[in-house]
């Protein structure tokens, strides 16, 4: 170190603990650095060593997703994954989890969980212009739900909409597992010139860093530490630890960011995320093979007194580190000035490979980049399924009474937050904007146009946290398979998937377990469905005085249509259509959202899944789309058969359209009308379309049964249920608004 | 003709309004930097939806002081059409270009949906190409929409017939269900006394294509493309 000294509270025991590290990752970076670390290093360390930046217990198991594929042009490891989409184009998308933040302040944390996924996205180079989400929240009659929940939404459209980029679809899933942490996945799609894609990367020694976007204070100190140990009751307060969002500087933000990116002058950009400063310069350093010098006397303060440590460990929204050509500094500055923004040269790339900082002439940080990125720890935590497992699995359907009155079952399922009209949360939402809209939230996946082709694009996220309790494998699988089929249904193929693993303390063995079964079973849908993972991120922690959440793993995949134009949507659309189930129904209960419902039991093993027969299915979907003979098709999932049926009748934007049908399959009455076995789709038809279908379905090897007919003002599955539409609509259509107005 | 449409900072709608001129009614656009003076010939000027300067004081209050602002009031005065679809309704309202304020939706939250509005007028250069009770299925989404004005006010909008779109339901009825945000009178949208300057909450450029839901926005567009075609394709400024 040189020689001028700046006065540092000095390296304790208790300032080692406090900053998460065991003993033996200190031991390690003292050998490292062979010597003590100063207490703005030890910061330095404790946020890129932290769970969040360095997913030291995870890595060994992400390794198995396969992120290959033909039109993959970025996978894991940069800001966000990019694949081609033909006419030069390129998608690029994340998505990330803002879960601790959420809880702790609803509106800022989802707020700025959405500016952060939306610079991931412009800082390659694309445009935004589409965002879906993810949430979980507890119980709906739990005290703090209603609070939660509006705070998240609001903040969520609050920042989207602001920065005009559209939210288009999304879930929205209730149980009591989530009361005490919450979770926020946030999701932004941009498009870009295949030519013109920016990375993280610090090249060329010499080449200025330029800082640009808000100034930098004392807000988000630690976020990545936080977000990396469970919730006690201490939670509250770390309010001081969640960022405030700007979504206006974001907005210009990311029109300077895309102006600067059209000329010549950028070599590397990446956003100050989590752990801020820090892990943008050192991470960028890393991609590059170089070293990085910062001049932190030169950073822009909000605030007067700031010390490098804060000024390093600051998560402050709105900012960007920019590595830009030697001598085109003033190019960058005239540009970022017309946005009314600060660019100031806070560094430079160097040789040495190390990272440096320094602040009033003193060196305050020399640590190697490969300790801070490469080299930080990586741990096989200890993995164990857990005894109570078989108790979980246990379900004797015999002891399960099925009501008399199935049709009253029908109506509290439509009642179930989990399968009601999410309307109330989409209206909050600019789905409109920068006019790509095709199908806005609520259908099996939202469809959004690409200007200047024929081409669509489709986007769904889901997650089933329940069958992952379950079956961690299992419920791993079907998320695949469920958001793939999401996809068919509106005529798209996968493309590519971004996930977030929400799950507890990787310290756990049995959290390690389902996080390891998880992953596998992701491995395993998206090897059978051919779907990359080009990106996502891993939230640990997610428990609350030692009890952890389902283990949630969310899939947000995107798929491509050849012509937009030919899309579906999931309701029917006139009387006299054929009703056809594409699939095959079991007699599966477990793991349902009837079960939970109407028995108040999540228990058993969670619906078994082929995936030859599913890719059948979807192929068939998929086919009869592309010859334009479907007029609906529907994803039967939460509430299975009855539920899709009646969804099928009422989720239309005009007026309900009844129908009449009858499944042939022989079982008890409420598994076959809510029991949710995979790979089955709902689809109507004209029925001189029939024989086109069977061809389609026989070739590709998919059962199909004509079950009835649309028409009509009643949904009848004979001889189970007879009800009127306008009655299932009002009751799917009010129910979140007036559970949440009661719950106050 | 020609339209210019300010890019304001802020804005969001900005590219869908010229997108919708440009490839739906092959119409010449350019965009207009609100830290540049109002130069060059353009027969409709239109302040695009977004957030202003983040709407942070309050929608509109800090554009209006925007250097371009300037330009467009002394166009307006000399009769050049103005549109501003709702931020830039807000900003003209907050510029004295139109009578009223926006206000917070009575819901106190952002909505996004689509709503009928009727046409009350045709005798205006913007809402010309429709017919008088025709309504217009458009998308809306703000948070602020809720329009107000002194019972004065509100009188002199009656006499003069200024109030050119009105919330309605699918049967053209205007009933309290049917306003989205607890406007006075169910009120979308008015124009000033000399009908040169309109401004209405509701998205026209977002309806504008069968595949996104809809075409019934460019009923307003035409309008303008008609009544410019009628008065000679005079620019109104130089």
């Amino acid at each position: 170190m040189s020689a001028k000294q700046f006065p540092q509270p000095p390296v304790s025991a208790d300032t080692i603990a406090s900053h998460g590290f065991s003993e033996e990752e200190y031991r390690r970076i003292v050998q490292i650095l062979e010597r003590e670390p100063n207490f703005t290093e030890l910061g330095v360390f404790s946020v890129m060593w932290s769970e969040h930046c360095s997913y030291k217990s995870s890595k060994v198991h992400l390794k198995l997703l396969p992120t290959d594929g033909p039109a993959v042009l970025q996978g894991p490891g940069e800001n966000a994954g990019i694949v081609d989409i033909g006419n030069g184009l390129a998608v690029v998308f994340k998505m990330e989890s803002h879960n601790h933040p959420s809880f702790i302040e609803p509106y800022q944390g989802a707020a700025t969980g959405v500016g952060g996924i939306l610079r991931d996205i412009f800082t390659m180079g694309a445009r935004p212009i589409a965002s879906l989400n993810s949430l979980r929240f507890g119980a709906i009659d739990h005290p703090r739900t209603p609070y939660l929940l509006s705070g998240v939404v609001a903040g969520i459209g609050g920042y989207g909409n602001c920065v005009g980029v559209p939210t288009v679809g999304g879930e929205l899933f209730f149980d009591e597992s989530y009361n005490a942490n919450i979770l926020v996945n946030a999701f932004t799609l941009g498009i870009a010139e295949k030519k013109r894609i920016f990375t993280g990367k610090a090249k060329g020694v010499g080449n200025p860093l330029i800082y640009v976007g808000a100034k930098t204070g004392r807000d988000g100190i630690h976020g990545a530490t936080m977000a990396s140990e469970a919730f006690s009751e201490e939670s509250e307060k770390r309010r001081p630890t969640v960022q405030v969002g700007d979504p206006f500087t974001e907005k210009l933000l990311l029109e300077a960011c895309l102006e600067l990116m059209k000329g010549d002058c950028l070599i590397g950009i990446q956003d100050m995320g989590a752990a801020g400063l820090t892990s943008s310069a050192a991470e960028m350093a890393a991609r590059g093979g170089t070293g990085v010098e910062l001049d932190l006397s030169r950073v822009p303060l909000r605030e007067r007194g700031m010390t490098p440590y804060e000024m390093l460990l600051s998560e402050s929204q709105e900012r960007m580190l920019l590595v830009v050509k030697k001598g085109k500094e003033e190019q960058v500055k005239r540009v970022f000035e017309r946005w009314d923004l600060d660019a100031v040269v806070v560094g430079k790339v160097t040789r040495d490979r190390l990272f440096r900082a320094f602040f009033d002439g003193a060196e305050v940080v020399r640590i190697p980049v490969a300790a801070l990125t490469s080299e930080a720890p990586v741990y096989t935590r200890p993995a164990e399924r857990p005894q109570s497992q078989d108790d979980v699995q246990r379900l004797d359907l015999e002891k399960i009474e099925e009501p008399a009155d199935l049709g009253a079952a029908l109506k509290r399922l439509l009642d179930s937050p989990n399968v009601a009209s999410k309307e109330w949360v989409f209206r909050q939402y600019d789905h409109f904007v920068r006019s790509n809209t095709v199908v806005a939230p609520g259908a099996d996946a939202a469809v959004i146009r690409i200007k200047g082709t024929e081409k669509g694009l489709a986007l769904t996220v889901d997650g089933n946290g329940r069958y992952c309790y379950l079956d961690p494998y299992v419920g791993g699988i079907l998320a695949v398979a469920e958001a793939a089929r999401n996809l068919a249904c509106v005529g798209a193929r996968p493309i590519g998937l971004s996930d977030c693993l929400n799950f507890g303390s990787p310290e756990r063995p049995d959290v390690m377990w389902q996080f390891s079964q998880v992953v596998q079973g992701l491995r395993d849908g998206c090897i059978a469905l051919g779907v990359p993972v080009v990106s996502g991120n891993v939230s640990f922690y997610n428990e609350t005085d030692g009890v952890p959440i389902y283990p949630t793993p969310t899939v947000a995949m995107v798929g491509l249509l050849p012509q937009v134009a030919r899309h579906v949507t999931p309701w029917f659309k006139s009387p006299g259509d054929i009703v056809v189930l594409l699939g095959r129904s079991r007699e599966e209960l477990g793991g349902s959202e009837y079960l939970k419902v109407i028995h108040g039991l999540a228990k058993g093993t969670p619906p078994w899944i082929d995936l030859r027969l599913e890719r059948a299915v979807q192929h068939s979907c998929l086919k009869a789309i592309d010859k334009g003979i479907l007029h609906s098709a529907h994803d039967l999932s939460e509430g299975g058969l009855g539920v899709a049926l009646a969804e099928c009748c009422i989720s239309g934007p005009e007026k309900p359209l009844g129908a009449r049908v009858e499944p042939r399959e022989m079982m008890r009455g409420d598994a076959r009308l809510f029991g949710e076995s995979q790979s089955r789709i709902i689809v109507s038809l004209k029925e001189k379309d029939l024989n086109r279908l069977r061809e389609i379905a026989e070739k590709e090897g998919a059962p199909m049964q004509v079950i009835g007919e649309v028409g009509g003002s009643r949904l009848v599955v004979h001889p189970l249920i007879r009800l009127p539409v306008d009655e299932l609509k009002s009751i799917w259509s009010s129910s979140l608004e007036r559970r949440l107005r009661d719950a106050r | 003709m020609r339209w210019g449409v300010i890019v304001f900072p802020g804005s969001c709608d900005e590219q869908d309004v010229y997108d919708c001129l440009k490839n739906n009614l092959r119409q010449k656009v350019d965009f207009l930097w609100h830290k540049d003076p109002l130069a060059g010939k353009f027969d409709c000027i239109v302040l695009p939806g977004g957030f202003s300067y983040g709407d942070y004081l309050r929608s509109g209050a800090m554009a209006r002081f925007s250097p371009i602002m300037q330009g467009v009031v002394e166009f307006a005065q000399k009769g050049g059409l103005v549109l501003g679809i709702c931020n830039g309704f807000q900003i003209l309202c907050e510029a004295g270009l139109l009578p009223g304020a926006l206000t917070r939706n009575a819901s106190l939250q952002f909505i996004c949906r689509r709503v009928f509005v009727r046409l009350e007028e045709t005798d205006t250069p913007f809402t010309c190409a429709g017919k008088k009770g025709q309504l217009l299925k458009l998308p809306i989404k703000h948070g602020e929409g809720c329009y107000y004005a002194d019972p004065t006010t509100l009188e002199r909008l009656h006499k003069n017939r200024q109030i050119l779109v009105r919330y309605v339901d699918a049967k053209g009825r205007t009933t309290p269900a049917a306003d989205p945000n607890g406007s006075l009178d169910h009120i979308a949208g008015v124009c000033n006394e000399g009908r040169n300057v309109f401004g209405l909450m509701p998205h026209p450029e977002d309806a504008g294509e069968k595949i996104l839901g809809g075409e019934d926005g460019l009923k307003i567009f035409s309008s303008v493309i008609e009544a410019c075609d009628k008065r000679g394709k005079r620019a109104w400024l130089d």
